[in-house]
């Protein structure tokens, strides 16, 4: 008989499955302003007024928005940036 | 009172503060950089000029909310990030406030566009700093309408409610 039984089981691994795409959110507090909020989702993103605008309404009414997608570092980075504005940002793999 | 910031033709913004004014805005921002500029940076000198810090969350509210967790339920991962962040996050935070009080005096004020960007970012660090102090609620502005004088959280949340009027005309200055 041929030796046909593979030397490992194959299995799943963290390694080499592809990036999932992580998240930048944005959650609700009740110092920052509403206008201040656009501004800088305008400022630090390039955004439209009017999707930076949607954005920060969905912060505000629903507690938190995503404002962001991408690698994780880039998240990291936009998260670092988002702190210095004072927004209060957090980094998440999209569960999704 | 002060009529908050206007566009400029130079692309920065003005105000005119009076002496109070500028006297209120440059004592807070001083205590704000007297929160954010020891830094806990770690004992390790080498670790101290590569910007690496503590991965501790700060003890003190204020900071706390400065320099916020940033994953929401990974202490591990927000430690690592802070410990290479935090410092960055406290230097920009410390030029950001040295800039507004170099440049906050009586009179009529001329920021360029860079300056404003300053002093927009360390006006909400104030704010910010405020708002932890005093509990502030959404409702922040009602509150103080149906506040009395004689309340001893008066004279801070008028300063609070200055402070957040200042904050939204730089805003619409810069927009």
């Amino acid at each position: 008989m041929g030796s046909t039984a593979p030397a490992e089981v194959e299995r799943p691994s963290t390694d080499v499955r592809p990036d999932l795409p992580w998240l930048t959110i944005v959650w609700n507090d009740p110092v920052n302003l509403m206008s201040y909020v656009t501004y800088v989702l305008q400022t630090v993103f390039g955004y439209p007024k009017a999707k930076a605008e949607k954005l920060m309404l969905d912060v505000h009414h629903k507690g938190k928005a995503v404002v962001a997608s991408g690698t994780r570092e880039e998240m990291e980075r936009d998260v670092q940036t988002l702190h210095s504005y004072g927004l209060w940002a957090t980094v998440q793999r999209d569960s999704a | 009172m002060s009529t908050g910031f206007s566009s400029a033709h130079s692309g920065g913004v003005t105000i005119l503060l009076d002496a109070g004014e500028a006297s209120i805005l440059r004592s807070l921002v001083a205590q704000v950089l007297g929160l954010v500029e020891p830094g806990a940076t770690g004992e390790d000198p080498l670790e101290r000029a590569l910007g690496i810090g503590s991965a501790k969350v700060p003890s003190d509210p204020v900071l706390a909310r400065l320099f916020p967790s940033a994953y929401a339920d990974d202490d591990e991962a927000s430690a690592e990030f802070r410990r290479y962040t935090e410092a960055t996050l406290r230097e920009g935070k410390r030029a950001d406030a040295e800039t507004l009080l170099e440049t906050a005096e009586q009179g009529k004020v001329e920021l360029t566009p860079e300056q404003a960007q300053a002093w927009l970012r360390a006006l909400n660090d104030v704010r910010l700093a405020l708002g932890v102090r005093l509990e502030v609620t959404e409702e922040v502005h009602e509150e103080l309408a149906e506040m009395t004088e004689d309340d001893p959280r008066y004279p801070a949340y008028v300063t609070y409610d200055w402070l957040t009027y200042l904050q939204d005309t730089l805003v619409r200055a810069l927009w």
